[in-house]
């Protein structure tokens, strides 16, 4: 029998191929392999990473260093106390890799800072060959009970995914330089810019730039052709600010629906294509749009789609198995589909995913608080970031206790906004909480909309 | 870099704290940002997307564009002093 199929640690097959892009300059495969090397000699034991590098670079470095070291990375949802704790039930042989003393708070967790001084370049590295079948990283999602779920990712579909997107973007054939707006270590940053610089051809700007100023001075310290990797909300914010941008050639953005309006300013403003990307945890990105065209999604390359009653699955090309999707989808054609919203209850705010009876879990599994609920209202803005209410009995604790203890537990993008204490929580005869009642109370709030 | 306290600069300081309320559709008064408590975590609880809300609202404002340079993304959003430290400082109206 033939060995397990493999593929390369890149898709770039030249060693001076630009695969990143730094303050200093471009970065080459072989420096990238150089820096690999120099770093997975560093890890201590433990088959475990967590990789906490705000640089995109050493990010990139901190993964395929995993890779060829045999190490795991975990991908969490936040870095929480208790998801870290979580985190070290699953895998209590998880060191850290951060670039920065401020992040490696995590008492107990051992903790390798990022090296300080570049590995010599000079001797020819061999591409590393990594296994189709290898387990990359596990990607937690929120559970139903309050434990994080994980998901394995391998190398194979990870690669495939990337070269589909890829395909669809045009980045196999442009090489665009990356600048994104998101982190690499949450889903979409890593498959549009970790793994776009690793197999798409795309060489990925180390900086996570943050104020619309900043993202125009990483856009102007990288070549054309550029790609800009967004959210809808990041990109109405660069839009408001009204500056001058250098020339972008594409535009991507995802983690939540974008608005006609703003897709169309964008690409009136940048004169540039911008397309959406659709994906989950579970599936990788599955499917894209261009957003001023059509509202219809495409799916990539040999990715399908088939009902069940009420339930959407993927599966083929790089999708794993037969995936249930969590999204309300209209089947057009054996290639297009609409979307029509999440299910209930799936919470997704600025990119980060969790569900209602999650934060429920959470909330009234803290000391001192009888009953509770959170509520996502109704969407007010399009491209704009809602956030949660939260109704609470907890006749012992303050408004800032609770939401001290709320912090240990969750991410801050979904402490709740308003949090309203109450006597009791309008529970119907069984014992259920009706949606309407929850918007009624918040209505009645002063503060309220 | 410090701010000498003066009579402008406690009008900029409850100037920005109306901004940040406003802005972020918080519950409190402006008068109950205190100048030197974090606006982040413990704090105020902002996090970086309202940030970015308020950066927007004061580059329009004062007439400048924030900047993290090498900086840490938020340092200038260390509490409602440090931001108004920032706007003596770079302002252009």
């Amino acid at each position: 029998m033939d060995d397990a199929p493999s593929y390369p640690l890149t898709s770039h097959g030249d060693p001076a191929a630009i695969i990143a892009w730094r303050r200093e300059g471009p970065v080459s495969v072989a420096r990238f392999l150089a820096d690999v090397r120099q770093l997975a000699a560093r890890f201590p034991a433990g088959g475990h990473l967590l990789n906490l590098c705000q640089d995109r670079y050493r990010f990139m470095v901190g993964l395929a260093a995993g890779l060829v070291a045999g190490r795991i990375s975990l991908l969490p949802s936040s870095h929480t106390p208790e998801t870290v704790r979580q985190l070290l039930a699953f895998a209590p042989d998880t060191f850290c890799l951060h670039d920065d003393a401020n992040d490696a708070p995590l008492a107990g967790l051992p903790c390798l800072p990022y090296p300080a001084t570049p590995a010599v370049d000079g001797e020819r590295i061999d591409m590393p060959q990594i296994a189709a079948d290898r387990t990359v990283a596990y990607v937690f999602t929120s559970g139903s009970t309050g434990t994080p779920v994980p998901h394995a990712k391998h190398w194979g579909a990870l690669v495939r995914n990337a070269w589909a997107e890829a395909e669809r973007l045009g980045t196999d054939r442009l090489g665009h330089a990356l600048v994104g707006t998101v982190p690499g270590q949450h889903m979409y940053g890593f498959e549009s810019t970790v793994l776009l610089a690793l197999h798409g051809n795309c060489a990925a700007w180390s900086g996570r730039p943050f104020y619309p100023a900043d993202i125009a001075a990483a856009l102007a310290a990288v070549p054309r052709p550029r790609l800009l990797v967004t959210t809808p909300f990041h990109l109405r914010a660069l839009l408001d600010a009204g500056i001058d941008l250098p020339p972008v050639d594409q535009l991507l953005s995802a983690t939540a629906p974008l608005s006609q309006a703003l897709a169309r300013e964008a690409e009136a403003r940048c004169a540039a294509p911008l397309h959406e990307i659709y994906g989950c945890t579970e599936t990788g990105q599955i499917a894209s749009r261009r957003t001023t065209a059509s509202p219809r999604w495409q799916l990539l390359r040999d990715v399908t789609l088939e009902q069940a009653v009420e339930t959407t699955f993927a599966s083929g090309g790089h999708v794993e198995g037969r995936v249930a999707l969590a999204d309300v989808i209209e089947l057009i054609d054996g290639e297009h589909f609409l979307l029509h919203g999440r299910s209930a209850d799936l919470i997704n705010i600025a990119g980060k995913r969790t569900s209602l009876a999650y934060l429920n879990h959470q909330l009234t599994a803290i000391a001192g608080v009888a009953d509770g609920a959170f509520l996502m209202p109704d969407d007010e803005a399009p491209d704009g970031v809602t956030r949660l209410a939260a109704f609470v009995v907890a006749p012992t604790l303050t408004p800032r206790e609770l939401l001290a203890a709320l912090r240990q537990r969750i991410d801050p993008i979904f402490l709740p906004r308003p949090l309203l204490f109450l006597d009791r929580l309008p529970r119907n005869t069984t014992g259920k909480l009706p949606r309407s009642a929850l918007q009624a109370l918040l209505a009645q709030h002063p503060g309220a909309r | 870099m410090t701010q000498v306290p003066t009579p402008d600069f406690d009008a900029l300081l409850a100037e920005v704290a109306e901004i940040i309320v406003s802005a972020l559709n918080l519950e409190m008064t402006p008068a109950e940002i205190a100048p030197d408590a974090p606006l982040f975590g413990e704090g105020l609880g902002l996090d970086s997307i309202d940030i970015l809300e308020v950066a927007l609202v004061v580059s329009k404002r004062y007439g400048f564009q924030l900047k993290a340079d090498n900086e840490d993304n938020v340092k200038i959003f260390t509490s409602l002093r440090t931001l108004a430290t920032h706007i003596v400082a770079q302002r252009t109206k």
